[in-house]
């Protein structure tokens, strides 16, 4: 009987300590400044991981009372995990976001905390940013948001070596473009890299050709949900050309089970098997540090996406994402809170995280650091995408980011339908007016 | 004192105590049941996931049950799930026959065929969407033109590639639950046959399979109902492309949920294959469950 007993007490101790266990599993994280009442902060994966999580090392090395606990997540990854934790009150502190429409359902859920008041108290955080760009961080003229990183318009690169190969130039016209298509097929060499199996990559194409042939109202009226926006003819027109291209096997093969998030889709460029990619201003970064030789000798050219002939918009507009942004939750505690102002205002953009940001590749969203790109290694393309987000009568949002989220997935799922050519530009148009309003 | 005495003396009388399930009971009504019920209520409303969840009737299932997805999701998870069966049970039949033996290199062979088993779907997607890329996997590397094929982009082959890697996975876990089926068969059956004069074949139709009948009911359960559950694989590996053509009813349910932020759909989604597994199981159970208390061993 005795035995029986302690053997009953030592499983329940047993038991006990095992919970013990598991639960310090679940919130244990490395040691130092952060504890358990600390911000917490979800990064992306990529191009602006190590300057993020210097910035934040240094902070918390500064900041022994006001750590931030820093976790990352992949892009697509990222994107499912944040919006389930925020709807069930376990999200982040600092929340990392695109600005538009989903930035804009975080804002009608009460989600975050309105920044105005942070940013008249403190305008030299105001001043610092390019002003196009802080604009998108506004919902209905309130800022939500701050700019966090790099401006990333979605740019045309090229092999240059490939290029020559084939004797050809990157084209400036739609024309050229599906000219040079059957010259790359004889060469053996694709003449597009596509990340088609993550879908958001094909948006790009159809984003640039409804810009070039519509201009950027074709959009803002989709955004702003006007009823039968989608009808408007650049998007049927657009679709249409990429059906073409996508016919004249424009697109590497097997371009659908090409996933952007493991980069397969760069490495075809850079490695030769595809001439040309359109993909946003942060593959650049990836490119710097998957294919070194590739980058610093030269033979990867930047380009501007081509016009259309007939087309309204104006070849200097751009699509793609203004930067990130940081929203602070309105669940956090008044000390995670005050603790996610402070890092914005004095921990981020400081002279050494803006110049990590340039080193990596990328260029930062504020203003006067011309003289910087400038002695940056990278600085051809550093001054090109500076200069296109600069000279842009027009920046467009990724669309899918723009729209709210239903919108956004019914339009990413019908696009590659249209891509596998199992749609037609006119049912695209109509499974997408019927989303206008949702 | 006493309480334990009348306790052990019921349990004597009519077997263990009912109390031995309470455990199992407990963590089955609060991870199964309850969350089940919460899915059946959030399928009668309007959730973004974020937002307040608002009632809305019975809306939520009329846009599931007319939307064409939906039956596509059935239509593919019912070919996975006809064509997964196929594949997988007279392999793993066979292989399980076949590592029952005694002999030292069968022992051998039997756990190089149990690799699979102990690596996550996650790995397992991830390697052959590395093997099967069209541009940088097996056949181009090998420069093999069969093997480049474009394996995971073609709508009319990507279900079979599936169908394949999932058999590639379970077939393990299936063999072992035959091995263990096989090695439960008294040896005196294959003496007396042997001494009659029955041959390898007539052995392993006349002993081994009528034997087996519970272990291939067992398994075929747990393969039909298993295949409404396969979800991490196909995700990691083609993220239900091209198009629709692997999007399953479990990966249809995540993507409205997770995707499109419309967890009243999902839910809806969710009951259904709910039902669609109780059905299957409860099918499965009454083909062979007539005289589920009759020993095996009497069998043929």
């Amino acid at each position: 009987m005795n035995i029986r007993k302690l053997r009953a007490a030592a499983t329940a101790a047993a038991a006990g300590a095992l919970a013990l266990t598991l639960a310090a599993c679940g919130s244990a994280g490395p040691g130092g400044a952060v504890s358990a009442d600390s911000a917490t902060m979800w990064g992306l994966t990529g191009g602006n991981q190590p300057a993020l999580q210097k910035s934040v090392d240094s902070w918390n090395k500064a900041h022994s009372d006001q750590g931030i606990k820093l976790e990352f997540f992949a892009n697509d990854a990222y994107k499912t995990k944040v919006r389930t934790a925020v709807g069930a009150g376990q999200g982040p502190t600092f929340i990392y976001g695109w600005g538009g429409g989903v930035l804009k359902s975080y804002v009608d859920a009460g989600q975050v905390e309105d920044l105005s008041t942070f940013l008249k108290d403190n305008p030299e955080v105001k001043d610092r940013y390019l002003p196009s760009v802080l604009k998108n961080g506004e919902i209905d003229g309130t800022t939500y948001a701050l700019p966090n990183n790099n401006a990333q318009p979605i740019v045309l690169y090229y092999n240059k070596e490939v290029f020559e190969k084939v004797g050809a130039q990157p084209p400036t016209t739609w024309d050229e473009l599906m000219a040079l298509v059957p010259t790359f097929k004889a060469a053996g060499i694709a003449p597009f890299s596509l990340g088609g199996q993550s879908k958001w990559p094909n948006l790009m194409w159809l984003e640039y050709l409804v810009e070039r042939i519509g201009g950027p109202q074709v959009f803002a009226d989709i955004a702003a949900n006007k009823p039968g926006a989608w009808s408007h003819p650049a998007v049927a027109e657009s679709l249409t050309k990429i059906q073409e291209l996508v016919d004249a096997g424009g697109f590497v093969n097997g371009f659908s089970s090409i996933a952007a998030d493991s980069s397969a889709d760069q490495a075809l460029l850079y490695t030769g098997k595809a001439a040309m990619i359109l993909q946003g201003g942060w593959i650049y970064q990836g490119m710097k540090k998957d294919a070194a030789h590739f980058v610093d000798s030269g033979k990867l050219g930047f380009t501007t996406f081509p016009t259309v002939e007939g087309g309204v918009g104006d070849p200097k507009n751009i699509v793609g994402n203004p930067s990130n942004f940081w929203s602070v939750s309105s669940k956090a505690t008044d000390a995670q809170k005050k603790a996610a102002l402070d890092y914005i205002k004095d921990g981020m953009f400081t002279e050494e995280n803006t110049q990590d940001l340039i080193a990596s590749g990328a260029v930062p969203v504020v203003k006067g650091i011309e003289a910087k790109l400038e002695a940056s290694p990278d600085k051809d393309f550093l001054t090109f995408v500076y200069g296109m987000a600069k000279d842009a009568p027009s920046f467009t949002l990724s669309w899918d980011q723009a729209l709210s989220p239903a919108q956004g997935d019914t339009m990413l799922s019908n696009l590659d339908q249209i891509f596998l050519k199992k749609i037609t530009p006119e049912q695209f148009v109509s499974a997408m007016n019927a989303t206008i309003g949702k | 004192m006493a309480l334990t005495s009348t306790a052990s003396r019921r349990a004597r009388a009519a077997g263990p105590s009912g109390w031995l399930a309470a455990p199992a009971l407990v963590f089955f009504v609060v991870f199964a049941i309850i969350p089940l019920l919460g899915v059946l209520a959030l399928s009668f409303t309007r959730w973004d996931g974020l937002s307040e969840i608002t009632l809305d009737g019975v809306a939520s299932w009329a846009r599931v049950l007319t939307d064409e997805l939906t039956l596509n999701a059935l239509v593919v998870t019912a070919k996975i799930m006809i064509f997964s069966f196929i594949v997988q049970a007279p392999i793993s039949l066979l292989l399980g026959v076949f590592t029952a033996g005694g002999q030292k290199y069968r022992a051998a062979l039997a756990v190089l065929y149990f690799v699979p088993l102990l690596l996550s779907s996650a790995a397992v997607a991830i390697a052959y969407k590395a093997l099967l890329d069209p541009n940088f996997g097996v056949g181009p590397g090998f420069g093999v033109p069969a093997l480049a094929q474009d394996w995971l982009g073609n709508s009319d082959l990507v279900l079979f590639v599936v169908v394949f890697v999932i058999a590639w996975q379970f077939v393990p876990f299936h063999t072992l639950i035959y091995q263990g089926g096989v090695r439960q068969i008294p040896a005196s059956f294959y003496e007396a046959a042997q001494i009659d004069g029955a041959g390898r074949v007539k052995q392993f139709l006349h002993i081994t399979l009528p034997q087996l009948k519970y272990t291939i009911i067992t398994s075929s359960t747990l393969m039909v109902v298993g295949s409404l559950a396969y979800f991490d694989l196909v995700f990691v590996l083609t993220a239900g492309g091209p198009g629709y053509s692997t999007r399953l009813l479990p990966l249809h349910m995540y993507l409205t949920g997770f995707k499109a932020n419309d967890m009243g759909a999902a839910s809806a989604l969710g009951v259904i294959l709910v039902v669609i597994g109780l059905v299957l199981a409860l099918l499965l159970q009454r083909l062979g469950g007539r005289n589920a208390s009759a020993s095996q061993l009497e069998g043929a």
